[in-house]
């Protein structure tokens, strides 16, 4: 059964000197490819319709047609931008599902990792949305900081940008040697750059007067709409997953949330730079504290064994045929299992049915319910603020849509 | 099979309603009938301070009967708790009231269950597909659609939401 396409607008109706606007799909300002309705009076927004799906490719139907660890590269493509905290979410959850915990080592590089993603997406965050404002050189300043953490995933795993670095149970390899002084100046290029764009940014007039006041969300609204992460932050709720349920060693170290009073774009952009600074001092603990002993879980029926014992002994190799035929197998069950994204609570619900491949696999994305709150955010604004509201809430197709 | 405090809170103000509770692995899980949901998720709301709806989405249990279940994940913000919601759906009467008056946030989470399940969720405001087109035939995320199905976006414009 279809239904009639319901519209928010009509072109016989629009109304006296109205005007409807289609902003993408294919815009500069819209990341990837996103379609705003928006009906416009003079220069005010009476009312927009953001059109997703254009990046829809069946992430959650895919899954439940491979193993568990098959979906692993999946999760690289949710949040493209932050791809180590997907990996661990989704491993985390079939563990929780498993009911093993990996070894200290893995979680300490799990959370360095998770917080590295982090500090690549709020840098793509700032430096895009400050590009679409006309701040292009601050763009370059904090894709150069990028770039250096991409280099430190690189070197982790040998990928920049899909990743897969996690397994159920453990990681796909240890760190290399040398990493701690590699991730030592990449965090200080990440803090000089930093520091340039502060100078470049938060007190410019320009920019301060771009976001002061627009896209404004209260924090009963942001609430009420399931909206998480920095934009709930920014509107004074100081909810984060790391802090409010702590998973992997999250407990173990200092840091702080930023949160912000107005709810609007500036304070979105402060509560990210804030939370840079604090996810370099979580990923400098975790490479201070990292223990030493193995990445993976010693049981046989969780991970591959090393390839040493898979050549060497029969049972190793048995387990090891058996895990990529049939997969790991947890029990029936389900099980919920957040963790926090760089746009907010990122959340992984499964289905087993005691097989080796996932009945269900459910993605609560942070972007789904941010897009959905955007009509608020710009109603009443002006069309130029659409941009810099966009740019803030970080909108991104991949997990918006898988 | 025990309950937790807050799963026996809910069993305790609705006997007739709940079909069942468990907290495997520490998630907190209620079922319900579904002609109580509404009711329910009042109370869990108003009374237990449940104000945020973190996630909603539905599940496919083909061939069992009922066959469809919808999962809503409910989280408290100021006692910091986790509660999941969960009602049997059958395949016969695939709808279920929209928890859109309780929560605003359910309303793209609805959008999205009726464009890969298929439920219909009453009262809902504009239950539109979110991420297939008008023109797709189907429910993606049922069992019974075949994953190697191809269906090419018709071009003579039906169900173009700009015209």
């Amino acid at each position: 059964m279809n239904r009639a396409p319901a519209k928010n607008w009509d072109i016989e109706d629009l109304g006296e000197g109205r005007l409807a606007l289609n902003m993408g799909p294919s815009h500069p300002a819209m990341h990837g490819i996103v379609r705003l309705l928006v009906t416009l009076e003079g220069e005010r927004v009476v009312s927009a319709d953001p059109e997703i799906g254009y990046l829809h490719r069946g992430f959650e139907k895919t899954c439940e047609n491979v193993t568990w660890n098959q979906c692993i590269p999946y999760t690289d493509r949710l949040n493209y931008v932050s791809p180590f905290i997907n990996n661990a979410g989704f491993a985390l959850a079939v563990e929780k599902l498993l009911g093993v915990e990996p070894p200290a080592r893995c979680q300490y590089i799990r959370v360095l990792m998770s917080e590295i993603s982090r500090v690549t997406d709020h840098l793509t965050c700032i430096g895009a949305s400050a590009m679409e404002l006309g701040a292009f050189t601050v763009y370059f300043y904090l894709i150069n900081a990028r770039e250096a953490m991409y280099r430190l995933g690189d070197l982790a795993c040998g990928a920049r940008v899909t990743p897969a670095y996690a397994r159920v149970g453990g990681l796909a390899n240890d760190l290399p040697p040398g990493f701690a002084a590699e991730a030592a100046a990449a965090f200080k290029a990440v803090r000089e750059n930093l520091a340039d764009a502060d100078r470049l940014l938060t007190r410019n007039r320009i920019f301060h007067d771009r976001l002061r006041g627009t896209g404004t969300l209260t924090k009963e609204d942001a609430v009420a709409m399931s909206v998480t992460g920095p934009a709930l932050r920014a509107a004074g709720m100081p909810f984060d997953v790391r802090k409010a349920s702590p998973y992997l060693v999250y407990d173990r170290f200092d840091f702080d949330v930023p949160v912000g009073s107005n709810g609007d774009n500036y304070d979105r952009y402060l509560v990210r730079m804030e939370e840079i600074r604090q996810s370099l001092r979580i990923a400098e603990q975790a490479l201070a504290q990292l223990p030493g002993g193995p990445v993976n879980h010693p049981s046989y029926a969780v991970i591959l064994p090393p390839k040493a014992e898979t050549h060497g002994c029969i049972e190793a190799l048995m387990a090891h045929f058996k895990l990529t035929v049939d997969g790991v197998k947890p029990p029936a069950g389900e099980v919920y299992q957040a963790v926090e994204g760089a746009n907010g609570e990122l959340g992984f619900y499964l289905v087993s049915d005691g097989t080796g491949r996932p009945w269900r696999v459910r993605v609560r994305p942070p972007s789904l319910p941010l897009t959905a709150a955007l009509p608020a955010m710009v109603k009443g604004g002006y069309i130029a603020d659409v941009v810099a509201t966009f740019g803030q809430i970080n909108m991104i197709g991949g997990e918006l849509e898988r | 099979m025990t309950g937790t405090y807050l799963t026996d809170a809910v069993k305790e103000r609705f006997p007739e309603d709940v079909l069942g509770t468990h907290a495997f692995r520490g998630d907190d899980t209620v079922v319900i009938r579904k002609e109580a949901l509404p009711a329910v998720a009042a109370f869990l709301k108003d009374q237990l301070g449940f104000d945020m709806l973190m996630d909603l989405t539905a599940v496919d249990y083909l061939p069992r009967e009922p066959r469809f279940e919808l999962v809503c994940h409910l989280y408290s913000t100021g006692r910091n708790v986790r509660l999941r919601l969960k009602c049997p759906v059958p395949a016969g009467d695939a709808s279920v009231a929209s928890l859109t008056p309780l929560w605003p946030g359910a309303g793209w989470f609805e959008r999205e269950a009726w464009d890969m399940f298929g439920l219909d969720f009453k009262g809902h405001p504009d239950l539109r597909r979110l991420l297939m087109y008008e023109s797709f035939e189907g429910h993606p995320l049922r069992k019974d659609y075949p994953i190697d199905r191809h269906q090419p976006r018709r071009d003579d414009g039906a169900g173009r939401t700009d015209r």
